[in-house]
């Protein structure tokens, strides 16, 4: 009975995924909304390949990038041969490719990487990583040096139905179907025997040799598919800026996606989705308002490493399991009681980063008196007015919030103790 | 008839330290076969060098007849030995089934498939739920490994060891660390699950040995001094003097 609830319940949860990204232009179709959303749905798909190695196999990799990276230059190198050359194979295809490129890369590379588990595993990824990203600079003819590589991706003026993929849009529900495949496919991978296996050797290597399981074959094996997905990611990049460049290789990229995926969970599922959204909505939005926003990043990754290391997954999967439960009504006050308090410790923290931040840098010019904007007044940053107001913002909030902790942490203590109960 | 396990002249240094002097043992197939001894003697150390966990120094190793010598855990696995282990060695984070149908996915045949779907496979679940049932362990199906009862993950680590189905079982000191009726419990799950198969058994409680072994072997200082049935043991003056002299009393 159990597993057939779970089923509709994972049927439902597929299929409204799938319309909401449908839907979701149809509310705001601003240039900004579909690249955000493009950006997103790439994402999903490095951060969804990038668990198959950390949450499903215990690989930590600092060089992930690589198979992102390489998916997106095969791809961009495809296109171009198939813009020259004219091919029956259908743009839409093309990240395909990508995988197929990055699978490849993965057989070559992987053997070496996945000897070792651990600590070995992380360093060999990263200077396996730094060793590509170096290379990519010295073969200008495959990477396009400084420059990079860019394409059209427009080769039929017609299209299929009218599908050129000229308008954003259109490449838009292009990358909602790949996320949708890819999902499903590396979804799929964790009901195999190899997935179940992976976990296995994540959790006790030793004991799956014992149980016949060689464990370098498992690690392998799941670094290539984890690669391939990567690769598709990376050829709906080079679809959607129709230019690449060295970046999409290099340690920057592999740290994104590391903490995309963190943040969202890795130990759940559907956690590096989360991840996708919340790291690329600070990127472009946050990042849009901000300089700083990097500096907001950092301070979410450490609240969560500390706070949440089961990252907004298991945030969500535990609210969830209150809900079932029906406690969630006698915690969700407090949440709000905290969040008051916590919103003005927040604020207060932003004015104290954003001045500064403003007070720092010298935008305005040598000499000039660092202002900030709030309300649409000028605030002069060389009195101590602002600052000792911001800084009493931060801090009562901060007491406050203290106080509302406790309560908060009371029921919440209490919730926990009566679910436990109620398993054993 | 081939020996199950047959070892000639194996050595174990550490360093400059020998831990294993050149053991020599055979044991018959269907055999069960407790390997004693005081605290240091090797007797892990020698379950290690059988079941690859460790390389020997020198000396061979044969299982049912074929030498298995320098082989990998995998590969001996493989060949139809299993082994438990003194320290609890299980899958942490997964299910009680799952750490049994992981352990019993090799063995039929699906190796490194990511083209089957777990659910599906029906044999791989019969397999599981009927280890876990030996075990005793059904109404704990979807427990997490890790947060079981220690004599519960005592039970799961043989389950794990006797789930593939192997004919050469190694278990290290199955009872260690239990009470006396967790004892009588694991004694008679042991005899259950190794019915037919070829049982070697470290193990400290004398009760436990006694009671279990067809022929027990005592280790010294990495050598074996005697091997024979409880009651040649038991009579061994030398084993009396190297060994049981002070705890022969148990009965």
């Amino acid at each position: 009975m159990i597993s057939t609830f779970f089923r509709r319940d994972r049927l439902l949860l597929w299929g409204g995924m799938l319309l909401v990204g449908i839907l979701l232009p149809r509310f705001s179709s601003s240039g900004l909304m579909i690249s955000l959303l493009c950006q997103i749905g790439i994402m999903m798909i490095f951060a969804l390949s990038y668990n198959v190695l950390l949450g499903q196999t215990g690989l930590l990799s600092f060089g992930h990038a690589i198979y992102y990276g390489a998916g997106a230059f095969a791809t961009m190198h495809l296109l171009n041969a198939i813009g020259k050359e004219g091919s029956v194979v259908h743009v839409a295809l093309l990240p395909l490719g990508g995988g197929v490129a990055a699978l490849l890369l993965g057989i070559l590379l992987g053997w070496v990487t996945t000897k070792k588990a651990g600590t070995t595993f992380a360093m060999i990824s990263l200077g396996i990583g730094e060793m590509v990203a170096a290379s990519s600079l010295m073969f200008p003819v495959v990477f396009g040096g400084e420059a990079g590589v860019s394409g059209n991706r427009v080769i039929d003026k017609i299209g299929l139905f009218g599908v050129t993929f000229g308008p954003q849009v259109q490449v838009y529900y292009l990358i909602v179907a790949w996320v949708f495949v890819a999902a499903m496919g590396m979804f799929a991978l964790t009901q195999t025997p190899l997935g179940r296996m992976a976990n296995a050797v994540r959790d006790n290597p030793e004991r799956a040799e014992f149980v016949g399981y060689n464990t370098q074959w498992v690690r392998y094996i799941m670094l290539v598919l984890s690669g391939f997905f990567a690769g598709i990611a990376g050829g709906l990049t080079a679809l959607t800026y129709e230019i690449v460049t060295a970046e999409t290789l290099n340690a920057y990229t592999s740290g994104a996606v590391l903490l995309m995926t963190f943040v969202g969970g890795i130990g759940f599922f559907y956690g590096p989705m989360i991840g996708a959204i919340l790291i690329v909505i600070m990127q472009i939005l946050v990042g849009g308002i901000t300089h700083a926003w990097q500096l907001y990043f950092g301070l979410l990754f450490l609240f969560m490493v500390l706070r949440a290391p089961g990252g907004f997954a298991s945030l969500i999967a535990i609210q969830r399991r209150l809900y079932a439960a029906g406690l969630f009504g006698r915690v969700a006050p407090w949440y709000l009681v905290s969040g008051i308090p916590g919103a003005l410790m927040l604020v207060g923290l932003i004015g104290l980063i954003e001045m500064t931040y403003a007070a720092l840098s010298d935008e305005e010019g040598e000499g000039a008196i660092a202002t900030i904007k709030l309300l649409g007044e000028d605030y002069a940053l060389n009195t101590f007015g602002p600052w000792l107001a911001a800084a009493a913002v931060t801090l009562a909030g901060y007491a406050l919030l203290q106080l509302a902790n406790r309560r908060l942490f009371r029921e919440w203590n209490g919730a926990l103790a009566t679910l436990q109960g109620d398993n054993d | 008839m081939t020996a199950a396990i047959q070892l000639q002249g194996v050595t174990k240094n550490f360093g400059r330290t020998e831990i294993i002097k050149g053991v020599n043992l055979t044991i018959d197939r269907g055999e069960r076969h407790a390997i004693i001894g005081p605290n240091g003697a090797g007797k892990s150390t020698l379950f290690h060098l059988i079941s690859s966990r460790f390389p020997v120094t020198a000396g061979q190793i044969f299982l049912k007849g074929e030498e298995v010598t320098g082989l990998r855990p995998f590969e001996i696995n493989r060949k139809g030995l299993s082994r438990s282990f003194q320290v609890t060695n299980i899958f942490h984070n997964l299910s009680v089934f799952e750490n049994l149908r992981c352990a019993v996915l090799w063995s039929l045949g699906y190796k490194y498939s990511f083209w089957h779907r777990l659910a599906g496979l029906k044999d791989a679940h019969h397999r599981a739920e009927q280890v876990m049932e030996d075990i005793g362990l059904s109404r704990r199906h979807e427990t997490p490994a890790g947060i079981l009862s220690y004599a519960e993950q005592r039970a799961l680590e043989i389950g794990i060891t006797i789930a593939s189905g192997a004919d050469v079982i190694l278990l290290d000191e199955p009872t260690a660390g239990m009470s006396k009726s967790e004892t009588e419990d694991a004694v008679a799950l042991i005899r259950r699950v190794t019915e037919g198969k070829t049982l070697v058994m470290v193990e400290h409680d004398m009760g436990v040995v006694f009671g279990l072994a067809d022929r027990i072997s005592v280790l010294v200082y990495g050598e074996i001094i005697a091997t024979g049935t409880p009651e040649e043991i038991r009579a061994s003056v030398a084993v009396k003097e190297a060994y049981l002299g002070t705890s022969v009393d148990h009965d």
